[in-house]
C-alpha cells in the first residue's frame, strides 16, 4: 500500500470501535462474555494497529493530510466537515490512547468478571465493554478531528462515556444512588467548561470565518495584531473547557468523585485519556496561546496551582483511588503548567509518559481491591467492610507479590525516580520553569516533593507492614489476564522516557512537524539532581514515618498530630465541596424553586393573560355541559364546517 | 403539474378518507377504528413524501401552487390558496410522521370512545397540514381556529382528572390571540385588496401599522410558541392531555407559532421585525432559561418534559429573530428536533404512566435494570433533548447560537451567551429526570415487574431516534431543503435594511 493510501485508513480509527460497540451490542448478551471482551479488545487492538500504520506513514512524509469524507453542516458562510487530521500530535494521541486502551479493554476481561459478580448483576458485563468501545471511538474523534466542532463532538462524547461508566453501577453507592449522583456531577461540570468552549467557538468563527485548524491557525497572529481583547477572550473561554475536562481549578470537583466507577474505568478515562483531552487541546492551539502571553500566564498558573493544591489533599486520602485521583489532577497540573509556559512537547511527553504509569498505578490498585474483595469471603463479610481503605491493607507484598512489583514500578515512575519515565518528563517540565518561571518553579519543586511523599505513604500503607484486616490477610493475586497488562504496562514505565531523551530530543523532533520548530529542552543538571533528590527524600521520609506508625486498622494518621488543623484540610479535600455546594447549588435549588411555585404557578399563571380565574368559573359551567349530547354536537358541528368548506371550494 | 390531483390537495385532505370510513365502519369495534385511522395516516405519510420526491429543492418559491377563487370578503377575494416551500415542507413531514406514530401510541391507552378519538386525530391532522399549506390569510386562519377544536376534544374527554380545565384554558389562551390576529387580518386584507399572502409581501405597509400588525399576529404566535410570559396554557395542556394529543401538540401545534412568525411576521411586517427582534430576542433568551430552571423543580415528569418545551422553543424564537441564514436553518430545523425528541420522551412518559398509572418521579428509580430496553431508549431521547454534539438537538441549537452571537440585527453577541446557559441547565434538569427514573436502586416493590418495551413501543420509538441520529450525523439534506426559502426571506428582510440605511 502506497503511503498516500494509508492515511485514508484514518476514519477507521473511529469505525472499528463503533464496530466493536455494534457488534456487542447485537450479539453480546447471547454469545457470552468471552466473546464481548474479545470483540472489544480487537476492535481497540485493530485501532492501534491503524494507528500505528499511520505512524509508519508519516514518519516517512511528516506533513499533516486531511482526509475528509462528509459535509456535515453547511450554512452560508458557515461550512463544517467530517474531516480527519493525521499529523504528529494527532497521531501521538491516537497511539497512546489506543494502546493503553487496548492494555485495560484485556485486563477488563479479568476485572468485569469478579466485578460483575461481586456487584451481583453478571448481566451487564457485556454492556461495560460497548461504553469502553464508545469512549474509544469518541476519544479518536476528538483527537483525530481537523475543526474545532468536530474535536467537539469527541470532546462531549467523551463526557458521555464518562457518565455513563462513572454511573456503570448506578444503584450503588451512598444510600444507592451516591454512583449515579458522581456521574451527574462529572457531566454537569464538564458541561459548565464546554459552555466555556462553545464561547470560544462562536468567538473564533466569528474572527477567523472558519473553523477549520490550519485555516484558523494560520491566521492567529494577524488576528491577535488586530483584536488582542478577542484572542484573550477566545483562550481565557477555551481554558474553562480545559479546567472542566482535565479537572483543574475550579472545575476539578468531578474527578474525585469519578472513582465511583469499576477501575479500569478510573486507570482509562479518569486518568491515562479522557483528562489529558484538555492539554492536548491547549497543544493543538499552540498558534492560539503563543500570541496571547496573558492567556498563557494563567493557563500556567491555574496549572501550577491545581498541580500544588491536589497534592496535599492526595496526602490526606486514605481511599486508594482517591490518592490516585488527586494525584491525577495534580499530574494534569503539571502538564497544563508546562503547555501554559509554551513548553508543548514537555507537557505532551508528560502526557504519555503519565498515561503509561498512572494508567498502571490504577490497573494494579483495581487488583489490590480486588485481591481485597477474594480475601473479604475469609472474614470481613460485613457491609461496612471497604476495600478500597488502605487503613485496612498493609502486608499485600507478599500476597500480591506481582502487582507490588508493577504498583512499585508505578510508584517510582510517577515520584520522578530516574531513570523511570517520569522522571524524564516531569524534568523537561521544571527545567522550562527554571528557566523563566522562578515562582511557578517553587511551587512544582514543591508539589513534586509532596507527590513523592503521598506515594511512599501510600505503597507502605498498602504493601509494607502486617495486614490490618482479615481480607488483607487472606488476599490472593490476580488472574494472568489482568497481570500481563501490568507487566506491559510496567515495562512503558520503565522504559518510556526513551521517546524523548535529554539530547536525543526524539518526541520533540516528532511533534515539531505540527507544533512548529521549538527550542530543545535543555537538560539542567541541577534542576534533574534537585528533583531526583527531592524524590528520594519525599519516599524516604514517608519510608520512615509510616513504617513506624501504630498498626492497627482504623487508627489514625501520623501526620495528624503533627500538622493538626492543616492535615485536617487535607482530609476534608479543603472544603471546596461544600462552599460549592453552599455558594452554587443549594442557592440554585432555591431559586428555582422561587420561580417554579411563587413566580410560575403564583404569578404568571394568574396575571398571564388574566384569563384564569374566569376560566374556572367556565370551566365548571362546561363540566356541566359534558355529555354525550354535547360530544355529538360538536363532532357534528365540526362536520358540519367541514362540508360547507368542501362545497366552497367544489362549487 | 402533470398529476391529475395536486399533492397537496391530497395530503391535506386524504386524512378526511379516514374520518368517512371511521364514521360508517366504526360501530364495527374498537379495532376497525384504529386500524383505519393508522392505515390513513400512514398512507398521507406515504403522500408526503411522495410530495416530497416532487418537490425541487433548488427552487426558492412556492411550488405545486393551487389557487381556487372562494369567496368573497369584503369586495376581496379569498383564495383556496395552498403552496409549499422550503420552509413548509419540513413541518408537513414532521406532522405526516408524527400523526401515525401517535395514533399507533393510543393502541392501548384509548380503550373508550375509540371511533370518536380517531376521527379527532385525523381531521386535527387535516388542519395542521392546511396551517402549513395555507397562502391565503382567512384560509390560514379557518385551518388555525379549526386545529381547536379536534385538540379541545382530545384533551378535555380522552384526558386525565383536570382536563376540562386544561382544555379550556388551552383555547380561551388561543383564542385570545387569535381574535387579534383575525382582526390584522381584516385590516391588513381589506386595506391592501386581497388577502393573498404571495401578492401582499410586495405592498409596503407604513411602518406605525407594521408595528400594530405585528403586535396581533405577534400574540396569537407567541402564545402558540408559547414564548414566555404566555406559556401558562401549555403545562396544564400537557399534563391532562392522553399521550398522543402530547405528541402532537409538542410535535407539531407549537411549530405553528414558530411558523407563523416565519410565514407572516418577517416577510409581511419586515420593518418591525427590524425594530423587534431585539425584544422578541430576549424574551426567547428568558425563555431558554426560565423553562430549564422550573423544569428542574417539577416532579412531574409530564410537567417537567412540558416545561422543557418552553426552553427549546426559546432557543427556535431565538433563531429566528438573529435574522442570520445560521439562526433561521436552525430555528427551522429545531423545530424538527423539538417534535422529534420532545414527541419521544411524550411517549416514554406515556408508557412509564401505562405501567404505573403515575407521572410522579418519586414513584419510580431505578427502572434501567427492570426495563432495560426503556431505559436505553430514554437516555438516547434525553440525549437528543440535551444537545449532544452527533444528535440532532445540537446541531439545532449549535446553527441557532452561531446565528444569534453574530447577528448584526441583533447587534450583540449576549443573547448567544446567555442562551448558551441553557444548554448546561437542560443537561441539569434532564439528567436529574434520568436519574430519579431510571437510576438508583428500584424503591418501590411494584416496580419490580414492569414490562419492558412491547415490539410496537419500539417501533414507536425507533423512527424518531434513527432520525435524531441522522440529522445529527447528516444534516446535510434538511438544511439544502430549506435552504433556499430562507435565503429568499433573509434577502427580503436585508433589503429592507439597506432601505432603512
Amino acid at each position: 500500500m502506497e503511503s498516500g493510501q494509508i492515511f485514508n485508513l484514518v476514519p477507521w480509527v473511529v469505525f472499528l470501535p463503533v464496530i466493536g460497540l455494534v457488534v456487542n451490542l447485537l450479539l453480546g448478551r447471547r454469545l457470552g462474555e468471552v466473546f464481548s471482551g474479545v470483540v472489544a479488545s480487537l476492535a481497540s487492538g485493530l485501532t492501534f494497529v491503524v494507528a500505528v500504520l499511520l505512524a509508519a506513514a508519516l514518519a516517512s512524509a511528516p506533513n499533516a493530510r486531511v482526509v475528509s469524507p462528509w459535509e456535515w453542516i453547511s450554512i452560508g458562510e458557515l461550512t463544517v466537515r467530517w474531516a480527519f487530521r493525521v499529523d504528529t500530535l494527532s497521531v501521538v494521541m491516537m497511539l497512546a490512547v489506543s494502546l493503553v486502551g487496548t492494555l485495560i479493554h484485556i485486563y477488563s476481561i479479568g476485572y468485569m468478571h469478579s466485578d460483575v459478580r461481586h456487584n451481583g448483576d453478571p448481566g451487564r458485563y457485556t454492556r461495560f465493554f460497548v461504553f469502553m468501545n464508545l469512549f474509544i471511538a469518541s476519544m479518536m474523534l476528538l483527537v483525530s478531528a481537523d475543526n474545532f466542532l468536530m474535536m467537539f463532538v469527541g470532546w462531549e462524547g467523551v463526557g458521555l462515556c464518562s457518565y455513563l461508566l462513572i454511573g456503570f453501577w448506578y444503584e450503588k453507592g451512598k444510600n444507592g444512588i451516591g454512583n449515579a449522583e458522581a456521574a451527574k456531577k462529572a457531566f454537569i461540570t464538564n458541561r459548565i467548561g464546554d459552555f466555556g468552549l462553545l464561547i470560544a467557538l462562536f468567538l473564533i468563527f466569528g474572527y477567523f470565518g472558519t473553523l477549520q485548524f490550519d485555516e484558523v491557525f494560520r491566521q492567529a497572529a494577524s488576528v491577535a495584531a488586530a483584536h488582542p481583547g478577542a484572542m484573550l477572550l477566545i483562550t481565557l473561554a477555551m481554558l474553562l473547557g480545559v479546567s472542566g475536562k482535565s479537572a483543574q481549578i475550579p472545575l476539578f470537583v468531578w474527578l474525585p468523585d469519578a472513582m465511583a466507577g469499576p477501575t479500569p474505568v478510573s486507570a482509562l478515562i479518569h486518568a491515562a485519556t479522557m483528562v489529558t483531552a484538555g492539554v492536548y487541546l491547549v497543544a493543538r492551539s499552540t498558534a492560539f496561546y503563543s500570541v496571547v502571553p496573558v492567556a498563557q500566564t494563567v493557563v500556567m498558573w491555574v496549572g501550577a496551582l491545581t498541580a500544588l493544591l491536589a497534592a496535599t489533599i492526595a496526602l490526606g486520602q486514605y481511599d486508594i483511588k482517591k490518592v490516585l485521583a488527586y494525584s491525577t489532577i495534580s499530574q494534569l497540573g503539571f502538564m497544563v503548567a508546562a503547555v501554559g509556559m509554551g513548553a508543548m512537547v514537555a507537557g505532551m511527553f508528560h502526557l504519555v509518559t503519565h498515561a503509561f504509569f498512572k494508567g498502571l498505578l490504577f490497573l494494579s490498585a483495581g487488583s489490590v481491591i480486588q485481591g481485597m474483595e477474594r480475601g473479604m469471603h475469609g472474614g470481613d463479610d460485613s457491609a461496612e467492610f471497604d476495600p478500597q481503605d488502605m487503613r485496612n491493607m498493609g502486608g499485600l507484598r507478599k500476597k500480591m507479590p506481582l502487582t507490588f512489583w508493577v504498583y512499585l514500578i508505578g510508584g517510582l515512575a510517577l515520584s520522578g525516580i530516574a531513570p523511570l519515565a517520569g522522571f524524564f518528563s516531569k524534568d523537561e517540565i521544571l527545567g522550562a520553569a527554571y528557566t523563566g518561571h522562578n515562582a511557578v518553579f517553587v511551587l512544582l519543586v514543591l508539589t513534586a516533593f509532596l507527590t513523592a511523599f503521598y506515594m511512599g505513604r501510600q505503597l507502605v500503607m498498602v504493601f509494607f507492614g502486617k495486614p490490618l484486616s482479615a481480607a488483607a490477610e487472606h488476599a490472593s493475586e490476580s488472574p494472568r489476564v489482568m497481570t500481563i497488562p501490568l507487566v506491559i504496562l510496567a515495562l512503558l514505565s520503565l522504559l518510556g522516557g526513551a521517546l524523548n531523551l535529554p539530547g536525543v530530543h526524539t518526541l520533540e523532533h516528532w511533534l515539531a512537524h505540527t507544533l512548529g520548530e521549538v527550542k530543545p529542552a535543555e537538560f539542567i543538571w541541577l534542576v534533574a539532581g534537585l528533583s531526583f533528590l527531592l524524590a528520594l527524600l519525599g519516599l524516604g521520609l514517608a519510608w520512615l514515618i509510616y513504617t513506624r506508625r501504630e498498626q492497627k486498622s482504623g487508627a489514625d494518621d501520623p501526620l495528624k498530630k503533627p500538622l493538626g488543623a492543616l492535615y485536617t484540610g487535607m482530609e476534608r479535600k479543603w472544603w471546596v465541596d461544600e462552599f460549592y455546594q453552599a455558594l452554587i447549588l443549594n442557592p440554585y435549588k432555591a431559586f428555582a424553586q422561587f420561580i417554579a411555585e411563587p413566580v410560575d404557578l403564583g404569578i404568571i399563571d394568574r396575571v398571564g393573560g388574566g384569563l384564569a380565574a374566569g376560566m374556572r368559573a367556565l370551566a365548571e359551567g362546561l363540566r356541566q355541559l359534558e355529555n354525550g349530547y354535547v360530544r355529538s354536537y360538536a363532532l357534528w358541528m365540526v362536520v358540519g364546517l367541514l362540508a360547507i368548506m368542501m362545497f366552497l371550494f367544489l362549487r | 403539474m402533470n398529476s391529475a390531483i395536486n399533492p397537496l390537495l391530497l395530503v391535506t385532505f386524504f386524512p378526511l378518507v379516514g374520518v368517512l370510513l371511521i364514521l360508517l365502519l366504526g360501530s364495527t369495534g374498537k379495532n376497525t377504528a384504529r386500524w383505519i385511522a393508522l392505515l390513513t395516516s400512514l398512507v398521507t405519510f406515504a403522500l408526503s413524501l411522495w410530495l416530497l420526491m416532487q418537490f425541487d429543492s433548488t427552487k426558492g418559491g412556492i411550488q405545486m401552487e393551487i389557487n381556487l377563487p372562494w369567496l368573497t370578503l369584503g369586495g376581496n377575494t379569498v383564495g383556496f390558496h395552498l403552496g409549499v416551500d422550503g420552509i413548509s415542507i419540513l413541518m408537513v413531514l414532521l406532522t405526516a410522521l408524527l400523526t401515525p406514530i401517535a395514533i399507533l401510541s393510543t393502541w392501548k391507552a384509548v380503550e373508550e370512545r375509540v371511533s370518536g378519538f380517531m376521527s379527532f386525530f385525523l381531521l386535527l391532522e387535516t388542519g395542521m397540514m392546511g396551517v402549513f399549506l395555507s397562502l391565503d390569510m382567512v384560509l390560514f386562519y379557518i385551518f388555525w381556529e379549526f386545529t381547536l377544536v379536534p385538540m379541545y376534544f382530545l384533551i378535555g374527554l380522552w384526558g386525565s382528572q383536570r382536563r376540562v380545565y386544561a382544555a379550556v384554558k388551552f383555547v380561551l389562551y388561543t383564542m385570545a390571540g387569535s381574535l387579534l390576529m383575525l382582526a390584522g387580518i381584516l385590516w391588513v386584507g381589506l386595506t391592501y385588496g386581497g388577502f393573498d399572502l404571495t401578492k401582499l409581501t410586495d405592498s409596503a405597509i407604513p411602518f406605525t401599522a407594521q408595528l400594530w400588525l405585528f403586535g396581533a399576529f405577534g400574540l396569537a404566535f407567541a402564545i402558540k410558541v408559547p414564548m414566555w410570559p404566555l406559556h401558562s396554557w401549555l403545562p396544564d395542556a400537557h399534563t391532562e392531555a392522553p399521550t398522543a394529543g402530547s405528541v402532537i401538540l409538542a410535535g407539531v401545534l407549537l411549530k405553528m407559532g414558530a411558523y407563523g412568525f416565519l410565514r407572516f411576521n418577517l416577510p409581511l411586517f419586515p420593518q418591525a421585525t427590524l425594530t423587534l427582534a431585539p425584544w422578541m430576542a430576549g424574551l426567547a433568551v428568558i425563555g431558554i432559561l426560565y423553562g430549564a430552571i422550573v423544569a428542574f423543580r417539577q416532579k412531574d415528569v409530564k410537567r417537567l418534559v412540558a416545561y422543557s418545551s418552553i426552553s427549546h422553543l426559546g432557543f427556535v424564537v431565538l433563531g429566528t429573530f438573529a435574522l442570520t441564514a445560521q439562526g433561521v436553518q436552525g430555528a427551522i430545523l429545531q423545530m424538527v428536533n423539538h417534535g422529534l425528541s420532545t414527541g419521544a420522551l411524550f411517549l416514554i412518559v406515556g408508557m412509564l404512566y401505562e405501567r404505573r398509572h403515575t407521572r410522579l418521579m418519586a414513584d419510580f428509580g431505578g427502572l434501567w435494570r427492570v426495563t432495560p430496553l426503556l431505559g436505553s431508549l430514554t437516555l438516547v431521547t434525553v440525549l437528543s433533548s440535551v444537545g449532544l454534539p452527533g444528535l440532532n438537538g445540537f446541531v439545532g441549537e449549535f446553527t441557532i447560537l452561531m446565528g444569534a452571537f453574530h447577528s448584526t440585527i441583533l447587534a450583540s453577541p449576549w443573547f448567544a451567551v446567555v442562551a448558551t446557559l441553557g444548554v448546561i441547565l437542560a443537561a441539569v434538569y434532564l439528567l436529574h429526570m434520568f436519574q430519579q427514573v431510571f437510576l438508583g436502586p428500584v424503591r418501590h416493590p411494584e416496580n419490580e415487574k414492569l414490562a419492558d418495551l412491547s415490539p410496537r413501543e419500539v417501533i414507536l420509538l425507533a423512527p424518531l431516534l434513527l432520525l435524531a441520529f441522522w440529522i445529527g450525523l447528516y444534516p446535510a439534506p434538511f438544511f439544502r431543503l430549506m435552504s433556499p426559502a430562507v435565503e429568499q426571506l433573509l434577502a427580503l428582510i436585508q433589503t429592507v435594511v439597506q432601505t432603512a440605511h
